[in-house]
């Protein structure tokens, strides 16, 4: 008993939960057989795209903050790499440091606005969404007169970025995905700079009075979170030969989605990575995995949407666990 | 007994036109507990911000050691030991006892990029830190603080401040959310800090708990010091008064007092 109280008061316990509950609604309503849904890569593709974002952001949230230009950064990096190297036909490495570059200016304007203001981040990264989608398809529309960009990319760059592995259908972006994880558990989780981001998120006048950076700190979050997704964008125009400008108005909701099922707080001060990378897992079967079952593909937002209540109530009550957590007396 | 650690002189502070603080000289020493009162809005809160840090003094000279000193920010009064603990102890509900104990001055182990924040020793210290203070409920050091009590808290907070090697210690109405029992933890703490040699500075409507630990009295009406005195010097009677602004509410206080069963007994009929 004192085991399943220790795991339920850990901020991931609800998205290991949903994640149960998600795939014994699927075998029991949709008739889905783990063994081929284990083996298909559609699901996991697409947590890894979800999640290379999803982790900054997790960390974001943390320290109370929000961005949700990211949906604008996908396209952006996928543009940017399909202009300089497919359109004008540079080496890819000017591509790839091109996307990097623009996910590190926005970022960075993100972050400035963000310390500089007292406008709450929603609102700063709303106006950068917008004006980002508004600057891709003007840009491509400007400069290759099309919304769609061919790109041919060298053998490096797909086999680090957009290539397939396993020999089947799965996509190299699931390694970075894990590579990425592990290195944002550590630095959450292990080293002081998570205790920062934590205190942060608790209460920011105390941690500046703490000695913490909290303005560069802030400021580093939004490059993460910006450069993270125009990265995604680079891998998938490396691996699908090709950028399209879209909204990339999925992209915030499932990201946002996947953070607060994996037991992120979205007043900030409170989370885990782990959590984030669960929340990912669960929100990918769900949304992919329905192909799967016998289920009509129409219900998966129904079902998304049912989730991430039951996941927030869940939360609600194990912070509360958490809260009144007290060891009992030793006799 | 010594010299003062903390000096203010001729002290003025105004928010553009309003004047807030009027030519406050005060000293306050180590090992001694110096009770701040007055009315609402008296500037009490204000008059400790300025020695925090928050806020600049319009005018005036403050001392530490003897020293003059002006700090830009908090940082430089906490860097200085001059620790200020706020009523609901701070901070971070949603961290752990150790986690909080030690924000911005991590213990870590190991080296290069792989050093670990050292959560073991962060526990320890912190779960020793507080029961030095008799708060011996307190024995996990992986609780979260949002779950302790209020008065929990409040010691925490102090022990925290001490053992970071604060000299002076500023306590904003640390016992006005506590009931009696946690109220009395937390002036125990106070009175173990001045045994420890720290100079407290506490402010409090309560005139009991005043009385209770104060060594030295500085009332406070309309911004300007109206009395400054030693334990002893005045009765409780005309402590409260002043504490009430100078109006003559000590014998309201004791008439209220001599009536507290009929009070209660209305209560319940209304
Ligand atoms: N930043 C500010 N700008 C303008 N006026 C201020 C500011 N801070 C405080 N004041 C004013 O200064 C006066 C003293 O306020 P202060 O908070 O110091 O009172 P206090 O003695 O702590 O009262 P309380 O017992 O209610 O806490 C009040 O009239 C308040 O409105
Ligand atoms: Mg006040």
């Amino acid at each position: 008993m004192d085991l399943i109280a220790n795991l339920l008061r850990r901020p991931a316990a609800a998205s290991i939960l949903s994640l149960i509950g998600v795939l014994v609604f699927y075998v029991v309503f949709g008739g889905v057989e783990l063994g081929k849904l284990a083996n298909a890569a559609s699901w996991l593709n697409y947590a890894a795209r979800i999640g290379i974002v999803a982790l900054p952001v997790g960390l974001l949230m943390i320290s109370g903050e929000i961005d949700i230009s990211i949906g604008a950064m996908i396209p952006a990096g996928a543009m940017t790499t399909a202009i300089i190297s497919g359109y004008y036909d540079l080496p890819i490495i000017f591509g790839i440091i091109g996307a990097l570059t623009i996910g590190v200016l926005v970022g960075l304007f993100n972050g400035i606005l963000a310390v500089r203001t007292t406008v709450p981040t929603l609102i700063i990264t709303l106006g950068t969404l917008v004006a980002m989608q508004g600057v891709v398809l003007a840009g491509s529309k400007l400069l290759t007169g099309a919304a769609s960009v061919p790109l041919t990319a060298p053998a490096w760059a797909k086999t680090l970025f957009g290539d397939f592995i396993f020999g089947g259908s799965h996509q190299v972006i699931i390694i970075w995905w894990v590579i990425l994880a592990v290195i944002f558990w550590f630095v959450m989780h292990m080293s002081k700079f998570g205790n920062w981001i934590f205190a942060i998120g608790g209460d920011k006048v105390s941690a500046r009075n703490a000695g913490i950076p909290v303005d560069r700190i802030t400021i580093l979050l939004f490059v993460l979170t910006s450069t993270a997704a125009s990265f995604v964008g680079m891998c998938h125009a490396i691996l699908f030969n090709s950028a399209q400008v879209s909204g990339g108005m999925n992209d915030i909701f499932n990201i946002i989605v996947s953070v607060v099922v994996g037991g992120v707080l979205l007043t900030g001060g409170f989370g885990s990575i782990a959590g984030v990378f669960i929340g990912t897992l669960t929100f990918a079967i769900v949304n992919k995995g329905i192909d799967f079952t016998a289920i009509d593909r129409n219900w998966a937002n129904l079902i998304i949407g049912v989730m991430l209540l039951i996941a927030v109530a869940m939360n609600e009550s194990f912070r509360k666990m958490a809260l009144s957590y007290a060891p009992k007396p030793k006799k | 007994m010594n010299k003062p650690v903390l000096e203010l002189k001729n002290v003025n502070k105004s928010f553009g036109p309003i004047d807030v603080l009027h030519d406050i000289t005060l000293q306050v020493k180590a090992g001694e507990v110096l009770c701040l009162l007055g009315d609402n809005g008296a500037g009490k809160s204000t008059l400790i911000k300025t020695l925090a840090g928050v806020h600049k003094p319009t005018s005036g000279e403050m001392l530490m050691d003897g020293e003059p000193v002006s700090f830009a920010r908090p940082k430089d009064a906490a860097d200085r030991g001059i620790a200020t603990v706020h009523q609901f102890g701070g901070t971070f509900p949603l961290m752990s006892i150790g986690r909080s104990f030690f924000v911005g001055v991590e213990p870590t182990k190991g080296f290069g990029p792989f050093k670990v924040f050292d959560k073991k020793t962060a526990n320890e210290v912190a779960v020793k830190a507080v029961q030095e203070f008799g708060i011996t409920r307190i024995t996990d050091g992986d609780r979260l603080i949002g779950g302790l009590s209020g008065g929990e808290r409040q010691s925490l907070a102090i022990a925290r401040a001490l053992h970071f090697g604060a000299r002076v210690l500023i306590l904003d109405e640390p016992t006005a959310a506590l009931g009696v029992k946690q109220a009395s933890h937390v002036l125990r703490v106070v009175m173990e800090a001045k045994k420890r040699g720290v100079a407290v500075i506490f402010i409090t409507h309560q005139v009991t708990h005043a009385m209770a630990v104060g060594d030295h009295f500085a009332v406070l009406i309309r911004g300007a010091l109206a009395a400054n005195f030693m334990k002893g010097e005045k009765s409780r009677e005309e402590i409260t008064d002043l504490m009430a602004g100078g109006e003559a509410l000590a014998d309201l206080d004791a008439h209220l007092e001599d009536n507290t069963g009929q009070g209660a007994a209305a209560a319940t009929v209304s």
